[in-house]
């Protein structure tokens, strides 16, 4: 029987000729990826609850910091040397301050047909790259640091067949969160979306890392698009060899299959406080802003700040609003500088931050107060995500976004 | 004149605001609130064990550093009677005068006083310590008027007509 | 018998021919800076007093700096009130997110040589960099002068700081009032003007000569000036005639006197935790670093970034290590830009963050915990400041720090 992207990336993994959703599998991870949102507790365990603990494969392991630097209080900086100890101890790699974890990974790390593991919701990112990345909790990923392997459960493959461009103004993150308002927060819960047709391969790795990222906002396990030759550029482009390929076979079981033509995608936001509360921008009543955040492992790229300065050329960020542009990582900061993109921000009057998660985080810069409006290109809307519990958070395109800023509201 | 006793808490040198009160803590909405951080950098514990009518003994400089108004306001808020130092930075000083916290100049008095002695100061004469006693100065003029009004805010409410 | 040059700038402002030390006099304010930390206070204060308007709403300067970007929820209160405070009272002068205070009442032109300015902040002291009576004040103060217009202040005594010669190619102005303060001590100067004499000031930019004035609130200084001369006329935008009054005459009367050679001064360092602790970097090099900060009030001018990206330029910082640098402005960020030294310091590794006032003051862009070292370019090193009380901080040139970085160790600068 033929096997989905995901079923060959673990069937790999597991060292196995086939496997089926449902079954279970012991499987071999190509990497692990631990940030300072919770490596200081994985440590802990590794240091308190374990009899001699050896770690299996240092060379797997790479740690980054990125949610709270640079830290804010004793607390976070605590924490950080903890981590920077540890990696000093174990030899492990360590980036402290360079960029968002995933935008690290995707640049320095990830290659085709990879299963890999990190200590955040977000890993599922790497699916762009055709590879298998999925968010563990930090005991998941202690023991895999210290035997190498893990279990899996093989979850089922829903497929999105996508046709057709985006049309001028609508970017991926208007498709990706159109999807999660259509099949709702849990729609592909444990599941695997997988993204095909050749409306996938019209897009850019920017464009699918984008698509891949929020999959674990629908309840996804991961998001994968089919990888193509621009996967290999990309990958090779950065120094590195792509050699598992993978494609879902003609035969493959998927539990579901959406189409989605993309010339019909409209820009949209997602309400607060929930991802799956979507609605079109031009349905929406314009709702006045306190700050813009344009940034994350999600929106943070340099596609994304050369809309925002496209946008802001000549003109001023709205007085009463902070605009805050977060760039996902030191390449995107260069290359962005290169392009004048920095100057065009800090000129029109934005924050430009370290690369970092910043506001998407919500604990170390551009915290919001009490009623206070943000909108957002960061990956979620929860209740008090970026600061009081009472303030709100709308997400959007870093168009809508950056419209946001120089108008002061948030509308069409 | 106006006399008092109290317990002393023995400070050193060129105690700075940051450990009066750390940054950290100023975007607190009132001194009710920072008052328990108060010196805790240098003793996290002191807040907590200062009683009203204590009496602060410390070395030179004291209060050098930022602006922030909040150092003399915690130690005032924190009950304590009078500091007395050798010498004082100056916009802590003036900080102190407008917000009415008595602040009493004495280099003698640092080598006697051990910490919970008991100290016993007659403004604008002196301060007695086991029969020992230290003279100290009045302060000038004008200064004074802002102290008799209360601190600055009421001086300036006084040429408001604000009753 | 003349008059030093605090007075002289006292005594224009109040129209009397002469003023003498310890005297007490009223002064008219030409301007005046709150930010973010105490616009509340000083809002409160102001309506507690009973006042309704702003005497000259014009010279009021209001600007966000040490809480920006929000680290906390609570900060954006301070951003309200302030908002608030801006509308109620028709302040036109008012920067949310362009810099540190210190760096912007010059670079903007409010703070003008021959000006009298008060700000809810010690650091004020910095535009005596250029040729301006600046000092710090509290918030209830700040209140009575928003109402007033009008200061008492002491007429303060005046020590002559005088350095003739060449600095050695090593040494920046940081070190220069490194020294100095160690030699006056944390104290040396309270209630006191500094005014600053000599070829090596002469030489110095206008930058450079912030820098000194910054620090000199660290000996207790009241104010630090020094005299204006075609640089300051060109970076205040005023023309030389207007502002060649503003000179310590040479038989004025200096309550003391310091003579220095500029090439007996040497790179040092402010050990943990006082800003007198003085030893040359020579001395205590090798100590091992954690992090290293570029920034401040102090340091996170654009000739400050220029000789840490020339110092850094094609190396890397060390393992475990982070170098975080804070330009002081939006123009200096966006100058730096220009000049290509934030490409150079992000390639070496370095966190280069919005511009603020960050580290320096305590509450964000890179706090430290117990065991850990720094050495940091901005002017206070005192327990607790950066983190909790088992941080050393060492404070230190741009050009000692960026060596430094690269080493992960205290190194002294080869320039």
């Amino acid at each position: 029987m033929g096997m989905t992207i995901g079923e060959k990336i673990i069937a790999r993994a597991a060292g196995v000729s086939e496997v089926k959703a449902g079954d279970i599998h012991t499987v071999t991870l190509d990497r692990l990826m631990s940030n300072d949102g919770t490596t200081h507790l994985t440590i802990d365990m590794y240091n308190n609850q374990l009899k001699n603990p050896k770690i299996a494969d240092k060379d797997k392991i790479v740690f980054i910091m990125d949610h709270n630097v640079p830290a804010e209080n004793p607390k976070t900086a605590q924490a950080h040397k903890k981590m920077r100890d540890f990696a000093k101890e174990n030899d492990i790699v360590l980036y402290e301050g360079k960029g968002v974890c995933h935008q690290i990974m995707v640049e320095d790390f990830v290659c085709p047909g990879e299963l890999i593991f990190g200590a955040d919701s977000h890993t599922c990112t790497y699916g762009a790259l055709g590879a298998f990345g999925t968010g563990v909790g930090c005991t998941d990923l202690l023991y895999a640091m210290v035997t190498g392997n893990s279990w899996v459960l093989v979850p089922e493959t829903i497929r999105f067949n996508l046709t057709g461009k985006l049309p001028e103004g609508v970017y991926p993150r208007d498709l990706i969160l159109t999807i999660i308002g259509d099949i709702g927060a849990n729609g592909a819960n444990y599941k695997i979306m997988e993204f095909a047709g050749e409306g996938a391969h019209n897009l850019s790795i920017n464009d699918r890392l984008v698509l891949c990222n929020l999959a674990v906002e629908a309840g996804a396990k991961t998001g994968i698009v089919e990888p193509d030759e621009k996967v290999v550029e990309y990958v090779e482009a950065h120094g590195r060899k792509a050699e598992n390929l993978f494609v879902s076979d003609e035969d493959a079981v998927f539990e579901k299959v959406y189409n989605y033509d993309l010339s019909q995608i409209k820009p949209v936001v997602a309400r607060p406080d929930f991802v799956d509360d979507v609605i079109p921008l031009e349905e929406l009543e314009p709702v006045k802003i306190d700050q813009a955040f344009l940034g994350s492992c999600n929106n943070g790229r340099i596609d994304e700040l050369r809309i925002a300065a496209k946008l802001l050329k000549g003109k001023k960020v709205c007085e009463d609003v902070r605009f805050i542009v977060a760039p996902a990582s030191n390449a995107v900061y260069l290359q962005a500088l290169e392009e004048g993109i920095i100057d065009i921000l800090m000129e029109a009057g934005a924050m430009v931050m370290n690369a970092n998660c910043s506001v998407c985080w919500g604990s170390c810069q551009g915290v919001i107060g009490e009623n206070e409006v943000l909108i957002s290109t960061g990956t979620r809307n929860f209740k008090g995500r970026a600061g009081h519990p009472s303030s709100k958070v709308y997400l959007g395109s870093a168009e809508t976004v950056t419209r946001a800023a120089i108008t002061g509201y948030i509308q069409a | 004149m106006e006399k008092f006793t109290g317990k002393v808490w023995v400070l050193g040198d060129d105690i700075d605001t940051d450990i009066i009160i750390p940054t950290e803590y100023l975007a607190m909405p009132t001194v009710e609130d920072m008052k328990p951080y108060g010196f805790s950098p240098l003793r996290p514990e002191l807040a907590a064990q200062m009683k009203e009518g204590d009496i602060i003994v410390a070395g030179k400089n004291f209060g050098c550093g930022s602006s922030r108004e909040q150092a003399p306001e915690i130690i005032k808020a924190l009950k304590v009677s009078c500091v007395i130092a050798k010498s004082y930075a100056r916009i802590f000083f003036r900080n102190s005068i407008n917000n009415g916290l008595l602040l009493i100049e004495n280099d003698q008095i640092q080598d006697a006083v051990k910490e919970g002695d008991e100290l016993t100061v007659t403004l604008g004469e002196k301060i007695e310590h086991n029969g020992v006693e230290y003279p100290i100065h009045s302060l000038p003029d004008n200064l004074m008027d802002i102290i008799n009004a209360g601190g600055l805010v009421k001086a300036m409410q006084k040429r408001n007509n604000v009753k | 018998m003349g008059n030093t040059l605090i007075e002289k700038i006292i005594m224009r402002n109040i129209g009397a021919d002469k003023v003498a030390p310890g005297q007490i006099v009223t002064v008219n304010v030409d301007r005046v800076m709150i930010h973010d930390i105490f616009i509340p206070f000083v809002a409160e204060k102001f309506k507690e007093m009973g006042f309704t308007k702003i005497w000259d709403p014009d010279k009021v300067v209001l600007i966000y700096d040490h809480l920006v970007p929000a680290s906390a929820v609570e900060d954006i209160r301070h951003f309200k009130i302030g908002d608030a405070f801006v509308k109620e009272y028709g302040l036109t002068h008012v920067h949310r997110n362009d810099g540190i205070c210190h760096q912007l009442m010059p670079e903007m032109g409010y703070a003008q040589p021959g000006n009298i300015v008060f700000g809810t902040d010690s650091h004020t002291i910095t535009y005596g960099g250029v040729g301006c009576f600046s000092s710090g004040i509290g918030y209830t103060e700040m209140a009575a002068i928003l109402g007033t217009g009008e200061m008492w202040i002491r007429v303060p005594e005046t020590i002559k700081i005088v350095v003739n010669g060449e600095l050695p190619a090593n040494v920046t102005s940081k070190d220069v009032i490194l020294r100095l303060i160690g030699d006056l001590r944390a104290d040396g100067a309270t209630y006191k003007a500094l005014e600053f004499h000599g070829s090596a000031f002469e030489n110095m930019s206008v930058a450079s000569r912030l820098t000194i004035s910054n620090m000199s609130v660290e000996a207790g200084a009241k104010a630090a000036i020094f005299a204006p001369d075609t640089k300051t006329a060109e970076f205040s935008g005023v023309p030389l005639e207007d502002i060649d009054w503003i000179y310590g005459d040479e038989d004025a009367n200096y309550c003391r006197v310091m003579e220095y050679d500029a090439s007996d001064f040497e790179p040092v360092v402010a050990c943990p935790s006082q800003v007198d602790s003085i030893k040359s970097v020579a001395e205590v090099a090798g100590t091992k670093l954690d992090q290293v900060f570029i920034g401040s009030c102090t340091n996170g001018r654009l000739e400050d970034l220029a000789i840490a990206a020339k110092i850094l330029e094609g190396k890397k910082v060390a393992d475990f290590v982070k170098l975080i640098v804070t330009p002081a402005s939006r123009q200096i960020y966006r100058d730096a830009i220009k000049a290509g030294y934030m490409k150079t310091l992000v390639e070496a590794g370095a966190i280069v963050t919005q511009p603020g006032c960050g580290l320096c003051c305590g509450r964000a862009g890179g706090i430290l915990s117990d065991g850990e070292r720094v050495l940091a370019t901005n002017n206070r090193n005192f327990l607790g400041r950066m983190g909790t009380n088992k941080v050393e901080i060492y404070l230190g040139s741009p050009a000692s720090a960026a060596a430094s970085a690269i080493t992960g160790e205290i190194t002294v600068p080869e320039l």
